[in-house]
């Protein structure tokens, strides 16, 4: 199955809470131990690519830190 | 297969573009963007009026792109109830925590709800005094352990958690009263509601409105946030009973 959505993580706003890491009903969210935000923190990452974009990532961010976006198939014919 | 990128979800305009002081897994930070999103949603930035409490929020007008003035403790529903009458074309609102609102400030909101001021009431219930390092609110639980507190919240010393929700839907001038909370994606959604609702209640000129929501503090709780957000869910929740304590009849019906 070919992407159907993905989120971009702030790294000037996120602090690494984990809480849209325990909230992904796909699993595909972790801290990224390798890096620091300018605040220090390690910011959240997508390690696999099974994200629906559903959303619930950002609707639990305390920091506005998650843009989420979705395929959108010249016709819609999902949903 | 063709395909366009559609923007699901991003940060609501009426947020300014600092990072907030909030410790990481905070609620507040969460309360913050459910109000940013519904004023970009109605529309109403340009003509909301914000007043910011002495708690961790003292510097909300910080993070909200749009006026905003700082009442001293306690004393935001009395600041409010002054610009809404000199200025009933604006939409405001105040943000107080439970210290905030239901400690030095009861008296204050008692009063504006009671004169059934047409504003709008974000009151954060977290169970403990955040900023000042974690002494017992008065919505503290029975056996909570806080700095004031180190042996549990003893009810026959310090008196039971008070519910202001309940209290406020008391009084004649209010016009919606309810309770959410913030522990998880589905409550946060049912919040958001609350919040437009709230706002809407305000734009029709219903009366006094307020939005309590149940939110988390695990800096001063000394848990992690998501074992935070799960004590609001477990412990908070049965005291603090979520729920509709009024809605005006107008507002029923309101799809939003
Ligand atoms: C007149 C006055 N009395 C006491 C204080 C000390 N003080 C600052 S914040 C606070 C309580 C904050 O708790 P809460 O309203 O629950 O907000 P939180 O920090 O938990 O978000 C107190 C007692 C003060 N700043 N001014
Ligand atoms: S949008 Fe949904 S699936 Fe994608 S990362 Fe966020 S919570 Fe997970
Ligand atoms: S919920 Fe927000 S602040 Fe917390 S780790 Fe995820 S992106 Fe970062
Ligand atoms: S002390 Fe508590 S209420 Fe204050 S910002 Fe930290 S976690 Fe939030």
């Amino acid at each position: 199955m070919a992407v159907t959505g993905w989120i971009v993580v702030d790294n000037n706003y996120c602090k690494g809470c984990s809480l849209c890491v325990e909230a992904c009903p796909q699993e595909v969210l972790a801290l990224d131990m390798e890096r620091l935000t300018p605040q220090g923190y390690h910011p959240a990452k997508m390690t696999q690519d099974k994200c629906t974009g559903c959303g619930i990532c950002a609707v639990v961010c305390p920091d506005a830190a998650i843009t989420v976006y979705r395929e959108k198939p010249e016709k819609v014919t999902r949903r | 297969m063709v395909a366009t990128a559609e923007v699901i979800y991003q940060r609501p305009e009426s947020f300014t573009e600092v990072h907030t002081h909030y410790c990481p897994g905070c609620t507040h930070g969460v309360a913050h963007r459910l109000v940013a999103e519904v004023i970009d949603e109605m529309g109403l930035r340009e003509k909301t009026i914000g007043v910011a409490p002495v708690g961790c929020s003292v510097f909300a007008y910080r993070y909200f792109k749009m006026d905003f003035v700082e009442a001293a403790h306690g004393r935001a529903p009395a600041m409010a109830t002054g610009i809404k009458r000199v200025l009933p074309d604006r939409t405001v609102f105040t943000y107080q925590g439970d210290g905030d609102l239901a400690s030095i400030g009861i008296a204050e909101i008692m009063h504006a709800a009671g004169r059934g001021e047409n504003i709008t009431v974000i009151f954060i219930n977290n169970a403990i005094y955040g900023m000042t390092g974690g002494q017992m609110a008065p919505t503290t639980l029975e056996g909570m352990k806080t700095t004031s507190s180190p042996l549990g919240r003893d009810v026959k010393l310090a008196g039971y958690p008070i519910r202001m929700a309940e209290l406020l839907s008391n009084m004649d001038g209010s016009a919606y009263i309810v309770r959410r909370s913030m522990h998880n994606a589905a409550n946060v959604r049912k919040s958001k509601k609350a919040i437009r609702l709230a706002f809407e209640a305000q734009e029709r000129g219903l009366g006094f409105s307020l939005v309590e929501l149940l939110s988390s503090c695990p800096t001063n709780w000394k848990l992690t946030p998501q074992e935070a957000l799960d004590f609001v869910g477990e412990k908070m929740v049965p005291v603090f009973p979520l729920g509709d304590y009024k809605v005006h009849p107008t507002l029923e019906n309101l799809k939003v």
